[in-house]
């Protein structure tokens, strides 16, 4: 590959990754509630940090680069979604978010029949309580 | 070259301080925990692209080290959370 390709080539991906960690910056600033700014967050956690990875790995190419990135890409694959879907999770718990900006609410089915049964087992054990 | 690197350095900069003003203004812990995420990563990618630009790999290890640490924090404060606790 030539020098002048290769700085070009450089250049591109540090400037997408760097607009990438810019656009989550402004969408933490300017987004409503911490799920929006969730997803606004989550972007360059993996595209950013992967077209930098990619970037170190074909600037100076070599065996043990490649398998540094291919380990970074690999975690930060592993973690990330981790930590996204365990905050989102406490924001829905937690009554963090802005429930006139949803457009359609899965989850709220699911934790009403999750509490219906609960009441009903509650209820059930009270039952059975004078027999044991 | 040059004049790409200065751009995107305005841009690191601008996403970093912005994740800042969102750690230091809140307004919920979550808040905090998603800026500090992204303030995480802004600092990854500065050191690639140092690494990219300088061709050098010197700061591998540390990319691969806040890789793998950087959940801690994050995943600790969203699982033992107060249902009450709005601050």
């Amino acid at each position: 590959m030539s020098a002048e390709l290769s700085d070009a080539l450089t250049a591109a991906f540090i400037v997408v990754s760097a607009f990438l960690c810019a656009a989550a910056g402004i969408g933490l600033l300017r987004f409503p509630d911490v799920l929006s700014r969730l997803h606004a967050a989550t972007k360059p956690q993996i595209l950013g940090l992967g077209l930098i990875v990619l970037d170190v790995a074909v600037s100076n190419i070599s065996l043990g680069t490649v398998v540094f990135a291919i380990a970074i890409l690999f975690f930060q694959g592993l973690t990330a979604p981790i930590s996204a879907h365990m905050v989102g999770r406490a924001a829905y718990r937690g009554d963090h978010l802005r429930r006139d900006l949803i457009v359609t609410d899965e989850l709220a089915d699911a934790v009403q029949r999750a509490d219906a049964r609960d009441r009903a087992e509650a209820s059930r054990d009270d039952r059975d309580d004078p027999r044991d | 070259m040059e004049i790409a690197l200065v751009a995107a350095g305005v841009m690191f900069g601008v996403g970093a301080l912005a994740s800042i003003y969102r750690i230091v203004v809140g307004p919920s812990l979550l808040d905090r925990v998603i800026a500090s995420d992204v303030l995480v990563v802004t600092i990854m990618c500065v050191l690639g692209a140092e690494m990219a630009v300088n061709r050098h790999t010197d700061t591998l290890p540390v990319m691969l080290a806040l890789a793998m640490f950087g959940i801690v924090g994050s995943v600790s404060i969203a699982r033992f959370m107060a249902r009450q606790d709005t601050t």
